[in-house]
Formats: structure tokens, sequence, C-alpha cells
């Protein structure tokens, strides 16, 4: 008999789901029937809810089944999923499937299809390619491809890409260096973790073109403690980068050097922030450093710096290889390219969908996302993370756009989605923004530290019915003081939530309810 | 389950030293600390002070600033339950609740028997299919009440 190739996802939320059970109970029935099989980890596709999803490389191609568990196996095997054979948890193509075949995928493209730890694989779907293009082009023309494309951070402030780049590429240092922020500490973000255990060559790649163009030698990936799957899987990946010479010395024979070495936070969300994660990989408390010197000037040990999040650098590759031209028409206004969106929460279909800007958050939570997972009626999604605005169900023709955003007083973030459904008590949830600041905060600016504390003493008494209206104003006073006085994002945009939460929902903390504007 | 060694200067001394080559090294080193003898004990604090050029005092901050680090050992097992939003989403409140009044502690505790501690986590990026937990470095995802029942049953163990 013939090997059988068959791909199970060692991503974390597959594994999470019992993909390593399967693993054994499909070596275990294939052994029990002389049929040998060849089983590769891959990451996911993305289609979260189908975790595991079992994929066999068959005549027609590989054919999914979804979501397995071990006790599917034996069954699986009866029906014949070897040869891809009908079963309830056949799936077909996942390629094919509408959540996948909706999405234009750049920066996902080869995440769930090739085995991470193989850089051959990597190259055989087009990995590299954008590096070979970069080391011919030279430092500078990486920098204008960079800014063709129009790419803006994805890690929250959607700041442009080149000029970060150009600022360090012009500044003096005898050493400088790239910094990939993965700490993704936002709840409903795992984009970051995805791409480490499903494409991490993708992130080195990214990384080594960055450090060409701004002359930096040394890199480092800040993740967090808890994320030991990607760790393991960038540490991995970039042994085997090394091993092949295309990291360290002279990569890929060219005069240019620059190697890679990933860092573990310890639960400190803030670290999150460029400037506190940058003195945690010092060795310092994570406190958040006034600008200026921004880090491209004086960033880790002093040095010039480049610090970009995980799917800004690797957006990076395929800006290289295709042309700053071709990333920038997709998208609307001023946030071009793709957009790699996570959904989550009380979800039905969660899971990674990569698409141009412009897509309405109604589409994603609804259309894509199916609703809720307990079947009720969707109330409100918070977008962007813990600072992120709840964004209630009739302001869901909202464009998935920086600016369209922005004009809402909500924030698009690092891209998560998380779903409410009608249980949902949104007052709680303000309280909770309130104290997930008290507890996170550096301790540098007293609104933040001070105020987040007296948030969630009014929360309080708002929620046990206490002088509502007054309480409610002293709130949003504090909350505007907040805004203004905060040195960074942590304290100056938790009124997001609290004040989203209040507008939108105010019979909840005991105000008299609005009448909806749909039209607002 | 992880196994902890008894504290030994000796021993902090080579954990410690196995990372002096690195650029900014502590968080490393205290990583490797709470790692061999799970948690980082304060007779480290001056030996990573000596070793680094740095005050107790600046070491002693670090240790306490982040979350990560423990002053005092955990109990046998340690099970984490995500409390971030997507996680709440998904009826994360009820299970902390259940896991609470089932062990008999409030989360960031452990139980009376020093068998497992119980703690609150912040996302393990498993927010599309929450509620999830950690116990002892094993992931789950979509807990149900069963589920964490046979995770206290295991810890308990
Ligand atoms: C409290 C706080 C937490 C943050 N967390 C993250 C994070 O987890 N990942 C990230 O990329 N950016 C995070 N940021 C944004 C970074 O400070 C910074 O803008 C980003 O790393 C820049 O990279 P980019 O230009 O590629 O977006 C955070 C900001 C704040 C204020
Ligand atoms: S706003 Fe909060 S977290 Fe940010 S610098 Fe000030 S105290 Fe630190
Ligand atoms: S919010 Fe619980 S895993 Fe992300």
């Amino acid at each position: 008999m013939s090997t059988i190739r068959i791909y199970v996802p060692k991503d974390a939320c597959a594994i999470a789901c019992g993909a390593d059970e399967v693993v054994a109970a499909i070596e275990a029935a294939a052994l029990s029937r002389r049929q040998p099989v060849e089983i590769v980890r891959n990451g996911s596709r993305g289609m979260l809810w189908l975790e595991p999803l079992v994929e066999v490389v068959t005549a027609e191609g590989r054919i999914g089944y979804g979501p397995v568990s071990e006790e599917d196996v034996e069954g699986l095997f009866e029906a014949g999923f070897l040869t891809g054979a009908a079963h309830a948890l056949r799936i077909g193509k996942p390629e094919e499937h509408p959540f996948m075949a909706k999405q234009t995928r750049l920066t996902f493209a080869r995440c769930g299809i090739v085995d991470p730890a193989s850089l051959a694989d990597y190259r055989a779907h087009g990995g590299y390619r954008g590096l070979e293009r970069a080391l011919q082009l030279g430092p500078e023309a990486i920098i204008e491809e960079v800014k063709k494309s129009g790419l803006r951070g994805r890690g929250g402030a959607g700041f442009p890409t080149a000029i970060k780049w150009k600022t360090v590429a012009d500044a003096k240092g005898d050493r400088k260096y790239i910094v990939c922020n993965a700490d993704e500490g936002d709840s409903g973000t795992f984009a970051d973790r995805m791409i480490m255990e499903g494409d991490p060559f993708e992130l080195i790649e990214g990384m080594t073109i960055a450090g060409i163009a701004v002359g930096a030698t040394k890199g480092y990936v800040y993740t967090r403690s808890e994320y030991p799957h990607a760790i393991w899987a960038m540490e991995k990946a970039i042994e085997v980068a090394r091993a092949h010479g295309m990291l360290g010395m002279n990569i890929s024979g060219s005069p240019y050097s620059f190697d890679l070495e990933v860092r573990m936070g310890a639960g400190a969300y803030v670290c999150g922030e460029e400037t506190a994660l940058l003195d945690s990989l010092e060795g310092k408390r994570g406190t958040v450093r006034a600008k200026p010197p921004l880090p491209a000037h004086k960033g880790l040990f002093q040095k010039p710096t480049v610090i970009n999040n995980v799917l800004s650098l690797t957006a990076v590759p395929h800006i290289l290889a295709d042309g700053g031209e071709f990333y920038a028409n997709f998208g609307m206004g001023r946030s071009r390219g793709t957009m790699p969106i996570q959904i989550a929460g009380n979800i039905r279909f969660g899971g990674l969908f990569e698409t141009a800007f412009g897509i309405t958050l109604g589409e994603l939570v609804n259309d894509i996302g199916g609703g809720t997972f307990t079947g009720k009626p969707v109330k409100a999604a918070q977008v962007g993370g813990p600072l992120g605005a709840y964004v209630p169900t009739w302001q869901f023709d909202l464009p998935f756009d920086y600016e369209a955003f922005a004009a809402k007083d909500a924030l698009i973030g690092h891209g998560g989605i998380v779903v409410f459904d009608e249980d949902a008590n949104l007052a709680k949830m303000a309280r909770f923004a309130m104290e997930f600041c008290s507890v996170e905060s550096c301790g540098k600016c007293t609104p933040c530290r001070i105020g987040s504390t007296r948030g969630v003493e009014l929360m309080d008494r708002i929620i046990a019915g206490e002088r509502v209206e007054a309480n409610l104003a002293t709130l949003t006073d504090l909350c505007q003081t907040m805004k203004l006085g905060s040195l960074c994002a942590l304290g100056g945009f938790t009124p997001y939530p609290v004040l989203s939460a209040m507008n939108h929902f105010p019979e909840e903390f005991g105000a008299p309810p609005r009448r909806l504007e749909a039209a607002e | 389950m992880p196994h902890y060694e008894p504290w030994s200067e000796e021993r902090a001394r080579a954990v410690i030293e196995e990372f002096s080559h690195l650029e900014g090294p502590l968080m490393p080193m205290l990583h490797a600390v709470q790692e061999t003898f799970g948690h980082v004990p304060d007779a480290v604090v001056p030996m990573l002070a000596d070793l680094l050029n740095v005050s107790r005092a600046e070491v002693h901050g670090v240790v306490t600033f982040y979350h990560d680090f423990r002053h005092e050992p955990a109990g046998r097992h340690v099970l984490k339950l995500c409390r971030a939003e997507a996680c709440q989403a998904a009826g994360g409140d009820a299970l902390a609740d259940h896991a609470e009044h089932k062990l008999g502690c409030k989360l960031g505790e452990t139980t009376a028997d020093g068998r497992v501690t119980v703690e609150p986590i912040y996302c393990l990026g498993l927010c599309a299919t929450a509620p999830s937990a950690m116990l002892d470095g094993r992931i789950v995802a979509r807990l149900t009440e069963r589920r964490l029942d046979a995770l206290i049953a295991e810890a308990q163990s």
C-alpha cells in the first residue's frame, strides 16, 4: 500500500480542541490496518470552528474533515476517508469552502497549507521571493516599495510603515534593531499566534527584509508567555533558517547579515505598548517611555529600532514579491491592502478572515461568522481588544477602515472582533474594562493608575443603583480626564469601551433609555 | 505535572549563568529560575543584582511587576481560566464561578490541601473556540462545565 499523507494542524487552537489525540488515534487506526500514513502537522486554515480540521491528500486534491474528535477516527477510516469518501464531517476541498473562497489571502496564503517547519515547503509555495527581490533592489528601493504599498502598521495605531523604516534607515547608529511586537495581548486576537505557528518563515523573511532596508543586523521577536506553542514554532523555524544560510552571516550569499532571537514576556498587557516592550526586552519593568525620543532614534539599548507588529512585517514579503502597487490596489481610502480579521467570542463560525479593507462589520459578524453560537440575537461586538469600543448592531454597517471607525469613536486595533449575544451585560463589561486598566496600568500617569481604580468604584455604585445620574456624570468626566491625561493608549483608550457601552446601552446602567438612531 | 527542584544556590547560579551572554538577560534568567524552582525565591534577587550590576531594588521591582513570577511555590497543579472578553462572551463567568465553588477557593488562590492553584489568565489566543483554560501548560478550548469538571478531577488526583 502506498503511503497516504494526512494533515492535522499543530495550531494551538487545534491542539486545544484535541488535535494531538486525533493524531494518536489516526496512527493507531492506520497501524491496525497496516496502512502506511505520513502525518504532517500544518498550521490552521483559520476555520477554527472546524478544528481539528483533518485533510487527506487524494487524487482529487486535499479533502477536509472537521471538526474531528478522537472518537470519530475509527468511523472515518471505516467510511474510507483515506480516499476522500463521504462522511458527515466531510467539508470537501478546504479552499473551496465559502468561508475561504470569500477571502483575499496574502499574509495567510500559506497558513494551513504548508508544513511550518519545512523551509523547502515554504519555498515551494512562493516563500523568499520577496527577499530575493529585496536583495536585488537594495535598501532605498525596498523602502520605496513599502511606501507605494501604503502599508500602515497593523498593531493598532495604523502608522505608515515606510516612514518608520526611513527614519531608522537615516538614523546614525553603530548597531540597529528590528523588534517584532508579537505580544498580541488583546482578547479576540490570534492572527500573530497563527502566523508564528503556521507560517513562521514568513515573519523571518519580513524581518530580514526590514533589517536589510534599515541596516539592522539583529532582530527580536517579543511574544507572550501565554503562547508557548508559537514560541516553539518560531524557535524551530529560526534554527532551520539559520542552518540553511537564511539567517546569520551573509544571508543567501549576499553581503547582508541578520539574526533573530525570540524573547518571552511575563504576563503584562502593557508590554504590548512599544516602548514598554523595549524596556521589558532590556530586562526592566514594562513602563511606557515618553516620546520623543522615538524608538526609531533611540530604541532598544538606546539604538535606532524599528518596532512593528507581526502582521505589518508579514505583509512585507508580498509587497516586495509582487510590488507595492499590487498591494495598494486592495482596500479603501487610506486603508490599503488586506487585513487579517479575527472573529471570536460568542460566534458560530469563528476564525481568521483575511480581506481587503472596506467590508462591513455586519457582513463579518452575521454573514461570515453566522451570528452567535448560542443562537440568540447579537447584541454588540467589541472591536480592537480591551481598549476597543462596543459597537451596537445598529452600527453594523460600519466599514472596516481606520478612518471610518475613528469617526464613530471606535477603533480597529489589531482586527479582533468579539461578539456578544443579548445576555451580555454591558455595564458589567464597562466595569471590566476599567478594572483591566487598573490592574495592567504601568503606573506612570495618575489618570490611568488612580483614575481607573476610581472608575471601578464608580461603576460599582452605578451597578448598585446609587445616585446613578450623578455617578454617570462623574464617570463621563473621569473618562475625559483619562483620555486627555494619559501618556499611552492604555489609559487613553479605556474610555472607549466604557463610554460606548454607556452611550449605546444606557438602560443597563440604570439610566433612561435613549432613542436609537439608526442613521446617526 | 511539572517537577521542580529544591532550592540550591549553586544550581541557581548555574541556571542564571547560562543566559549571561545575552543582551538584556534578566527576563530569560527569571523565567529559567521559575522553571527550575517553581517560583522566584528571594535569595536569587541579590545574585541577579550582583551579576548584572544593578541594585537589588531594581531586580525586586522587575520580579514584582510581572504577573507571571511567583514569590511562593504554587499548588501541585495550576489551572488557569481565561477571563478575558471573548471567553466572557462565551460563558466564561459561569465556569469561573463553578471552578471556585468546586475547588473551595477563589481565583488566585490555592486549595487548602495544596493540590490546585486556580488563576485567571487574560487570553490564550483561543478566542474563536472560547471559553479556554490551561492545566499545567496544556491548553483546552470549547470548555463546558463537564470538561471543566474533568480538568478539576485531573488536577485533584
Ligand atoms: C497598552 C498597549 C498595548 C499594545 N499592544 C500591542 C500588541 O500586543 N501588539 C502590537 O503589535 N501592538 C500593540 N500596541 C501598539 C504598539 O505600541 C505599536 O503601535 C505597534 O507595535 C507598532 O507596530 P506597527 O506600526 O507595525 O503597528 C499596544 C499599544 C498599547 C498602548
Ligand atoms: S496611560 Fe497608563 S499604561 Fe500608559 S503610560 Fe500612563 S500609566 Fe502607563
Ligand atoms: S479571550 Fe479567552 S482565549 Fe482569548
